[in-house]
């Protein structure tokens, strides 16, 4: 069996596509002008830029390619959003997000909640959905936006964004989605929608990092994060990072051409795993809302064990995942999005993230499948909640520092 | 992913005296709320000397805390009950040759267990007076909880101050910020108490109004106009010289709190040459130390000064 390294980190960063790089490669090079520039070195660069514009319009659906504004990432994408809503409508001094979103969006908002602002933060039940009747309730016209993910990072699942959207509308609410995740996994017609800002990121679509896109409905009120510029219509002011846009450019047009791999083959290698690591480890469930949510996503909570421990021998086999884990992320709390659903120390912390991308395949999958039981097994005799066979059936209750 | 030593990795991938024991005669069970994980260390302790015949370990946890179970068991064996308990977590990360600052916790929770243990040989009752809270200073591996302690307690108002008492915030300044919200915090929920807790040791120095930088965070109605700047003094060679020994002093409660210490070997110009002590020679942090002393130095004369190790005293010198 080969013991090539395995990439199931997906919702982490993805890969370059090889065409995407060789795509970039000459705005390094001799495609090296500036696009504000009159003379031809800025022309073709600047040609190249409205091709891109082109490519990601398509992939998200907008109805005019001015909508697409480049900047450096979803975390800038998603402040310029949140912000602009804000200093657009200062009579609005209301926001409505959820309890799992990214913490682009969560840090800025609890940050924003210092400076006096109201923040209504969307509970989820235990498969991580929201109840729609809640969100009703919240609009109101002191909101100035509603931001709500597309799909969840850590879970995979869903939210009914369209649906929200059409509602804040009907409300007189801007509505701003954290697509990240989503964009070429799920289809998305942003024309035919009511969302008036998405969020999405360059390197979780096989382009670079530090490219992204705030999606901006035209006739929505706006005020730029960053000024000085002309660039892209004066609503994201610095040079344009040319080689990047094209990769991202070339990334969706990729993207929108796989997108039935990502739902059909890269779905059933996801489901292969997951049912295969359900059926093998007694003690696991798959966390979220397994029925909606992305294609290439699936969290295991592994019972009685901890993910960090689970990653290092993992990695030692070449095999690479995430982890909801406190202990991988520097904080000492364990992922708030597993915490949010409500589930309990002990499984949150031993939550594995598998995610696919398009790159993956069958004997990757299978040397997963045969290289996890062990693993867990291992780490579970080493575990004070676990006996010989099973959990104790007392339960191990240690003094709590 | 963490930058783990080698000893750490190899604790975890190969853990020793990992299970439970079957003989055991002394279990101690401890679990962090904080981060979620748990501990079960088992011992036989031979009751004619006292001293532990063998020791295993149980644990949920992460790679290092996996690590630093492994490691305590190997410490311990051998060792009478005693002896044992002078073990801090400090000797644990040591054998490890380190842990990362977020990981420390992982070690105390070894200790922890072994106090458990210990006291349920000894038919005591173990209480626990740790509380730890988030990471706030990476360089010094200061928690939340400490520095609000310590704020509560001591009337600190400025994070210069807080890093004069707990070191959160000496190295690298990033979490100025995050020490700035919990000087905020504390004061809106009624200010400071004035009255040393028995555990904070305060050094005995008198605070300077901020010469730089943040403005005290204020009690919710009133909110002053920050601290202008003051015009240090200038100071005579004396008064410099003991300028540069308070805030020497001031520092070393602090240093002493994790086995280490600091001398003044020589003032040359604007260079301080130190000799570091105990724990804190060949400390990871040995680095940022430095440079947290040399900012408080800085900051109370009111000019730049370097603070070198003694064993740079030769070369500095030359190079003039």
């Amino acid at each position: 069996m080969s013991d090539a390294p395995i990439y199931l980190d997906n919702n982490a960063t993805t890969a370059c596509d090889p065409a995407v790089v060789e795509a970039m490669l000459p705005f390094f090079t001799e495609q090296f002008g500036n696009p504000s520039s009159m003379h031809s070195f800025g022309d073709r660069v600047g040609h190249a830029i409205k091709t891109a514009r082109a490519q990601v319009q398509a992939l998200i659906g907008a109805e005019f390619d001015s909508e697409i504004i480049f900047n450096s990432c979803g975390t800038e994408s998603d402040t310029t959003a949140i912000l602009s809503a804000l200093k657009a409508q200062p009579e609005r001094n209301q926001i409505i997000t959820t309890a799992v979103e990214h913490p682009a969006i969560l840090s800025l908002c609890d940050y924003l909640e210092k400076e006096g602002y109201i923040i209504r933060r969307l509970g989820v039940d235990k498969r991580g959905r929201i109840d729609i009747d809640e969100y009703r309730s919240l609009l109101n016209d002191r909101v100035a936006i509603v931001s709500v993910m597309w799909a969840n990072n850590e879970s995979g699942t869903i939210f009914p964004v369209e649906a929200m959207a059409e509602l804040a509308r009907a409300r007189g609410i801007m509505f701003h989605t954290d697509a990240v995740q989503a964009v070429g996994k799920v289809p998305i017609d942003l024309k035919n929608s009511c969302i008036d800002l998405l969020s999405l990121s360059g390197h979780k679509l096989h382009a670079p990092k530090g490219i992204g896109v705030l999606y901006l409905r035209r006739n929505t009120r706006f005020r730029p994060l960053l000024r000085g510029g002309h660039q892209e219509r004066g609503r994201r002011a610095g040079t344009e990072n040319s080689a990047s846009i094209v990769g991202l450019g070339k990334a969706a047009e990729l993207a929108l051409a796989h997108l039935p791999v990502e739902n059909g083959e890269v779905k059933r290698l996801r489901d292969k795993l997951e049912k295969s690591i359900l059926a093998a480890v007694p003690h696991c469930f798959a966390t979220g809302d397994v029925k909606n949510r992305l294609p290439n996503t699936s969290s295991i909570a592994f019972e009685y064990v901890e993910g960090e421990s689970i990653l290092l021998l993992l990695n030692k086999l070449g095999i690479a995942a995430s982890s909801g884990s406190a202990c991988t992320s520097g904080s000492l709390e364990p992922s708030h999005v597993m915490r949010a659903m409500g589930i309990p120390y002990t499984a949150a912390h031993g939550a594995i993230r598998f995610s696919l991308s398009r790159y993956n395949t069958e004997e990757e999958i299978d040397r997963v499948i045969a290289a996890v039981p062990p693993i867990i097994e291992r780490l579970r005799k080493m575990s004070p909640y676990w006996g010989e066979n099973g959990p104790l059936d007392k339960a191990f209750a240690p003094k709590y520092a | 992913m963490w930058d783990y030593t080698d000893k750490v990795r190899d604790h975890f991938f190969n853990p020793r005296n990992a299970g439970p024991l079957a003989d055991a005669n002394a279990v101690g069970e401890v679990g962090s709320i904080q981060c979620g994980d748990a501990l079960r260390l088992s011992l036989k302790v031979d009751p004619e000397s006292e001293r532990i015949l063998d020791a295993s370990f149980q644990t949920f946890g992460c790679g290092s805390a996996i690590a630093s179970s492994s490691a305590l068991t190997e410490i311990i064996k051998g060792k009478t009950l005693d002896e044992a308990l002078q073990i801090s977590n400090q000797n644990i990360a040591d054998f490890l040759d380190g842990l990362p600052p977020e990981k420390m916790h992982c070690s105390v929770m070894g200790r922890e267990a072994l106090q458990a243990a210990i006291a349920n040989y000894r038919g005591e009752v173990w209480t626990d007076d740790h509380e730890e809270g988030a990471m706030v200073c990476k360089c010094f591996a200061v928690d939340s909880v400490l520095i609000e302690n310590v704020v509560r307690a001591n009337g600190l108002t400025t994070v210069e101050q807080v890093t004069q008492y707990t070191k959160a915030g000496g190295g690298c300044s990033s979490c100025h910020e995050g020490i700035e919200e919990i000087l905020a915090k504390v004061c809106a929920q009624g200010g400071t108490e004035k009255i040393a807790a028995p555990d904070c040791a305060a050094p005995a120095v008198t605070v300077k109004p901020v010469t730089f930088g943040i403005p005290a965070p204020a009690a919710p109605p009133a909110h002053p106009a920050p601290v202008a700047a003051a015009e240090p003094p200038k100071l005579t060679n004396f008064q410099r010289m003991r300028r540069i020994e308070m805030v020497i002093e001031s520092i070393r409660p602090t240093l002493k709190r994790d086995h280490g210490d600091v001398e003044i070997v020589e003032v040359d110009g604007s260079n301080v040459f130190v000799r570091l002590q105990g724990a804190c020679v060949g400390c990871m942090m040995e680095h940022a130390t430095l440079g947290g002393i040399e900012q408080k130095l800085s900051e109370e004369l009111g000019e730049r000064v370097r603070v070198l190790p003694v064993s740079m005293m030769a070369a500095a010198r030359a190079s003039v």
